[in-house]
């Protein structure tokens, strides 16, 4: 297998796409927002409860590509508790990962997704659950699609 | 010319004496030398050499084809028709001598039964739009069949919107769409209300060959107009228009070994003269005042505009490698490469296939329980393995299947048993990977 393969499909990854952290539906959500990427099918619903200015709790559902399911699960980890201008903050170091492939120097399991810079064609499965997060944080349940925002 | 040789038995029909049965059937390569023919097929991708799987989206070109193409725009080139000087005479000659070459292709009775346009999807909007726009009205229905590619599914639903026609489908049988059409229904679907009948004759998704001669036999005693979607047929299989009883029949050049940017729409020409222009502009008029036109009589009246004449050139040329490999030969080959990918990836763990076991088409479509069809296709393209995931234009039926992807291979007369293998040895490789086997 190829280095640019291995540095895809990161451990980090295999594991969150195997056992998704914080998947289904979140009864006492407050805030849900949808996203689809209608090039590849892919879904991704993230359910979250905001507690004044605190991400109090947070989940996801759909379907898709390893890429796309990981990142979802393992952005659901990382937002639990932020304020939401926290959680743009965190986007944005993301989105910086995954199109150029540098890694913030704080550790970060973010940084197992710098692989997808390779794979220019994937940058919308990893950012596929950011973007309805995001969505979801600004109250704004219209469904969010890969071909509305730019990556 | 191409340079195959023709080989005409499979080397398993009859076995040695003492040759183990239990030895999965080989096949004979149906052109031994038919590979040289492709120059794209010569090349490495990420180090390994490329195995092309993706032909139901766009299959490669012979060099012929590639030859004649820039060939008539290095000796040929001029704007076809009304042209008085030599050049524009030369290519008025290869495009109309494309047109008849097409017709006899498949058979339509003159070459005026064929317009030229952008490709199978503008062929199905032209009938939809010319077609439907004079003859649906409300409480009229057309039926498709829930197989359709989006191309033979979107046109209708903007004509039906437009009319107050509806839409009805034939159900596809089966958990994984095995069971192909249910003709069965037929007698009960095919309604007076019904007015046009249009059906894919071989899925891109599933592989299924449509009956397409009983389908237009149902139609026609009805009265009821037919349009086959032939992208995936024309160019695999023979295929004889008035054999078959169709009125329309579309398909792509792209497909079938030709260039991209072309499409065909076969009408029958009764048909193609009582409809109304579909775009206006240069080319398609008899007169022309300020406030009123005449329209030229089918074709021209529906190529409006400077038309494709070096892409057409190119196809009479795909056209002529297609028939010296005789298309009996080539379905004959698609099918039983198609046969031997579904057998063998059957021993794959978890695999989902869709389509019929039997008789299928130069493809095959398959999902694993674990591992997501863009995964399958990124991997696999590691190993030079060029394939297609997702929902191949087809997401109604997709839906109806409980999946949103399929990975696809599907094959045309260069592919070679071999090159199957390898698929079964990447997606082992990668069953392995994500540990789901």
């Amino acid at each position: 297998m190829s280095a640019d393969l291995t540095e895809l499909y990161q451990q980090v990854i295999l594991d969150h796409n195997k056992r998704p952290r914080n998947r289904g539906k979140l009864p006492t959500a407050n805030r849900i927002a949808h996203g689809d990427n209608p090039t590849c099918g892919d879904q991704c619903s993230v359910y979250l409860r905001l507690d004044g200015d605190r991400i109090a709790e947070i989940s996801f559902d759909g379907s898709g590509c390893a890429i796309s399911q990981a990142s979802a699960s393992l952005m659901t980890t990382q937002l639990k508790g932020k304020s939401p201008a926290d959680a743009e903050k965190l986007y944005h170091e993301f989105h910086h990962i995954v199109t150029t492939g540098e890694t913030p120097e704080e550790i970060s399991d973010l940084a197992a997704f710098a692989g997808v810079h390779t794979f220019p064609a994937r940058i919308k499965c990893a950012t596929l659950g950011w973007h309805a997060a995001l969505n979801a944080l600004k109250n704004d349940p219209a469904t969010t699609t890969t071909e509305s925002h730019v990556d | 010319m191409p340079t195959f040789a023709v080989t005409t038995s499979a080397a398993n029909a009859n076995p040695e004496p003492g040759t183990r049965n239990s030895e999965p059937a080989r096949l004979a390569p149906t052109w031994p030398t038919v590979r040289a023919d492709f120059p794209t097929l010569h090349q490495q991708v990420h180090g390994k050499p490329l195995v092309y799987l993706d032909n139901a989206a766009t299959a490669h070109k012979p060099q012929v084809v590639i030859d004649t193409l820039s060939h008539f725009y290095e000796r040929d080139n001029a704007n076809v028709h009304r042209g008085l000087h030599a050049l524009s005479m030369r290519a008025t000659d290869a495009y109309e001598g494309a047109r008849a070459r097409v017709a006899k292709f498949i058979n339509a009775a003159d070459p005026a039964e064929i317009v030229f346009t952008r490709g199978t999807t503008e062929s199905i909007n032209l009938v939809a739009a010319s077609w439907g726009g004079a003859n649906l009205r409300k409480g009229d229905v057309i039926l498709l069949t829930e197989m359709e590619h989006h191309s033979n599914l979107v046109p209708w639903q903007l004509i039906a919107a437009r009319t107050g026609a509806t839409l009805r489908f034939v159900p596809v049988l089966g958990a994984n769409a095995e069971g192909g059409l249910d003709l069965a229904s037929l007698d009960a679907l095919l309604t007076p209300e019904v007015k046009l009948f249009a059906f894919t004759h071989v899925s891109n998704t599933l592989g299924t060959i449509n009956p397409a001669a009983e389908l237009c036999a149902a139609a026609r005693i009805r009265g009821i107009v037919t349009l086959i979607d032939g992208a995936q047929s024309v160019g695999h299989m023979p295929v004889d228009v008035r054999a078959i009883g169709c009125d329309f029949y579309a398909f792509s050049a792209h497909k079938m070994a030709g260039t991209t940017g072309l499409g065909v729409l076969y009408g029958r020409q009764p048909l193609l003269d009582a409809m109304p222009p579909y775009q206006g502009g240069g080319g398609m008029i008899a007169q022309v005042e300020y406030t009123t036109s005449r329209w030229k009589p089918s074709p021209e009246r529906f190529e409006a505009g400077t038309p494709n004449f070096a892409d057409a050139a190119a196809l009479a040329a795909a056209c002529d490698y297609l028939d010296a490999l005789d298309r009996a030969e080539i379905a004959r080959h698609d099918s039983a490469l198609a046969q031997y990918a579904y057998d063998q990836l059957a021993t794959l763990p978890g695999i989902r296939l869709l389509g019929p076991a039997k008789n299928r088409s130069g493809l095959v479509s398959f999902a694993f329980a674990d591992v997501h069809a863009h995964d399958v296709v990124t991997f696999a393209d590691e190993d030079g393995i060029a394939l297609r995931g997702g929902h191949h234009c087809n997401q109604p039926l997709m839906k109806k299947l409980g999946l949103t992807s399929t990975t696809r291979a599907s094959f045309y007369v260069y592919n070679t048993e071999q090159e199957v293998d390898a698929l079964v040895a990447s997606l082992r490789r990668i069953l392995k990977f994500f540990g789901a086997s």
